[in-house]
């Protein structure tokens, strides 16, 4: 049974056990909050979501009152303005007003509501009560108890959904404070949401510390490449620099939350990056055009034939990198050597955090791509090699050194004729590459990544390639081109278009379809 | 346009009447100083009026610190993106936020004054009066935090005199 009321003078039919805050916000209609959370108990203590209620005398909190039939409800009347006039007077009466050294300046909700409700001059003249400053509450989360509006959302959350309890509120009345439980830190790895609900700067991020200005910030949606949950993020950046990564809400995935590992992702994005093709000459990696990197690989694939060449793939890559990929070793190269390994699982937890640490090894498989190898099974491909059947080894994606050792690759790179490594970022054991290709990161292009649940997910270009890196899929479409098969592709959404005509699961999608949300393709559709 | 009459069609005796102009003011500046407009810049220091916008310099506080604290509202409402600062945590907790580098180009800069204008703590001044940089190299003309303090000046403007006024 839905209940029938009014806000604002619209009729609004709401669930039976919706609150009136809730009701209105999914009528689009925003009461101003901050300790309500829609993924948190209701605490209602910050007094900020105030409303007028047909035929009570006082101002009811909206986010802990439940709807009844026939409501009428009025969230802009002037008592209600009055109402919030005088929370917000409250709760900026200790408040330190350090805008301008705040991280949280620019997207906090003091200074947004005040620019609407705010009282402009103020009545203080008292002494404003001093609280601690810089309180380290573990590695990642600074605090500050001159800004707390002590809304308890982190506090909730450590109890509620990270499950860890390690914040509480101590004292009364104007020393109240929020701390850490005698010797606990706040460290779990979810810890770093608690920055992200904080609706005022009392928590900032240690990493994202000072280091620039939140409006200065661009957005925009992806999908976090950390592990097979394939959580929903938006990458803030600015100049081709990517400065943190924020959960977005996707209720199917990760509802409001991101683990801190893949908050501290993006720093490959950054950092370690190969920014141009390189071919080994002289003893070592020399910078050379695309156009030489690829004559050299495409020499070595053409002299060996396609039974000679070896692929070892990690589920990095897109739906549009591996199709063409599975393309390519299929009907260009013809091999039947072809792994696809994730590398060593890591941990996971009954949340969010999952064990296989590929945004894509499902995709892969749904591409047409080889289920994935353990460590052991790499055997009969490092068995090949040492025997001399693979002349070409083609890793893309993946750390041979650690999946091989550092000696083995270190032996190939003088046995192999050609070892041709493609990645975004340089880690050890590549400086053995004879061809080194850059390819472009998560952040650099537009894809599409299945996550274990198979909900296909879109990720964007938040920028151009660093350097002359390149989509993965292009790379394939070159290296195809170079070896006598045009491919017709030009961007990735018409590499999907290819991969919805030929795979029935992926049928009919366009990126319009999969939306910001993503679209789940686990069944026949 | 007005249509030219008879006599401005002529030509010629305007041309005189102009030569006269400028041989006037020519024998003004020759014999005599007076109603000079000409100024012997650079043997004689240029006037500049106090609200003049001159090259940018970053104010102390009292204990020699800077008093920037890294807010960027300067660099924010730069419309010229010549201000770049690189903020970081102070060791004491009550400042917490300092300038690490706090460079203007002053080659980008349009002199418009918005980063006075826009600074909270009245960190930054345009009063220097100092309208003439030069530098051999472009790179000079990237002002760095301790040049635009006065560490590296001559003391009259480390002093917040303005040389010229």
């Amino acid at each position: 049974m839905a209940k029938k009321l009014t806000i604002d003078g619209k009729e609004i039919t709401a669930r039976d056990d919706a609150t009136i805050i809730q009701a209105a916000h999914e009528a689009g209609i925003a009461i101003p909050h901050y300790c309500y959370h829609p993924k948190l108990s209701i605490a209602g203590n910050c007094r900020m979501c105030l409303v007028e209620l047909e035929g009570r005398p006082k101002l009811e909190i909206s986010c802990n009152t439940p709807v009844v039939d026939n409501m009428v409800v009025l969230t802009n009347s002037p008592r209600v303005i009055e109402g919030r006039r005088g929370v917000l007077e409250f709760l900026l009466i200790n408040h330190p007003l350090d805008c301008p050294i705040c991280d949280q300046a620019g997207e906090c909700g003091l200074q947004d509501y005040y620019m609407q409700y705010g009282l402009y001059h103020s009545r203080f003249q008292e002494e404003k009560v001093h609280g601690r400053k810089v309180v380290d509450f573990g590695p990642d989360v600074v605090f500050d108890s001159e800004r707390c509006i002590l809304c308890t959302r982190c506090v909730r959350f450590c109890k509620e959904i990270s499950q860890t309890d390690e914040l509480g509120i101590f004292e009364r009345g104007d020393t109240a404070q929020i701390a850490t439980f005698p010797g606990k830190q706040l460290d779990n790895p979810y810890a770093g949401n608690t920055v992200d609900i904080c609706p005022v700067g009392a928590l900032t991020s240690k990493d994202f510390r000072f280091k620039i200005r939140v409006w200065f910030l661009q957005e925009t949606k992806s999908i976090c490449p950390g592990c097979a949950r394939g959580c929903n993020i938006n990458i803030h950046h600015h100049n081709g620099q990517v400065y943190r990564l924020k959960p977005r809400q996707n209720d199917a995935v990760n509802e409001t939350w991101i683990c801190d590992a893949g908050r501290f992702g993006y720093k490959s994005i950054n950092e370690t990056r190969v920014l141009h093709p390189q071919i080994q000459q002289d003893g070592a990696l020399q910078h050379v055009s695309w156009q030489v990197a690829l004559e050299h690989a495409v020499e070595a694939l053409q002299r060996h034939g396609g039974a000679a060449v070896g692929l070892v793939i990690a589920p990095q890559g897109t739906n549009e990198d591996h199709y063409l990929l599975a393309k390519l070793a299929s009907e260009v190269l013809a091999t039947p050597h072809l792994v696809l390994y994730p590398g060593v699982l890591g941990d996971e937890d009954d949340f969010l955090i999952r064990a296989d640490k590929n945004p894509n090894t499902r995709g892969a498989q749904d591409m047409g791509l080889p289920a994935p190898v353990t460590t052991t099974q790499l055997a009969a491909m490092a068995q090949a090699i040492d025997q001399g059947t693979i002349k070409v080894l083609y890793a893309i994606g993946a750390n041979l050194a650690a999946a091989f050792g550092p000696e083995t690759v270190l032996r190939w790179a003088t046995q192999l004729d050609c070892l041709i490594v493609q990645t975004s970022n340089m880690v050890s054991g590549h400086e053995q590459a004879h061809v080194l290709l850059p390819s472009a990161t998560y952040a650099e292009r537009d894809g599409t990544f299945t996550n274990f649940q198979g909900r296909l997910q879109r990720i964007n270009a938040a920028f151009a390639p660093r350097g002359e890196a390149l989509p993965a899929w292009q790379i394939y479409t070159r290296l195809a081109s170079s070896l006598g098969h045009d491919w017709p592709y030009v961007s990735a959404e018409g590499v999907l278009h290819d991969i919805a005509a030929a795979t029935p699961r992926y049928a009919g999608l366009s990126y319009a379809k999969i939306g910001d949300l993503g679209y789940p393709v686990t069944h026949e559709s | 346009m007005q249509p030219l009459t008879f006599w401005q069609k002529l030509y010629i005796p305007e041309i005189l009447r102009g030569m006269a102009v400028t041989t006037r003011h020519f024998m003004v500046n020759l014999l005599g100083r007076r109603h000079t407009v000409t100024q012997q810049y650079p043997e004689e220091p240029t006037q500049v009026s106090e609200r003049y916008r001159g090259r940018h310099r970053l104010m102390r506080k009292e204990d020699g610190a800077p008093r920037c604290t890294a807010c960027m509202l300067c660099a924010t409402s730069c419309p010229a993106l010549c201000i770049h600062i690189q903020g970081g945590a102070h060791p004491d907790p009550t400042v917490e936020k300092y300038p690490v580098s706090f460079t203007i180009d002053e080659l980008r800069c349009v002199f418009c004054g918005l980063c006075v204008e826009a600074c909270p703590c009245d960190a930054i001044r345009m009063d220097t009066g100092i309208f003439a940089l030069a530098a051999y190299k472009r790179e000079n003309f990237l002002y760095p935090r301790n040049l635009l303090l006065g560490d590296d000046m001559p003391t009259n403007i480390a002093e917040g005199k303005a040389p010229n006024l």
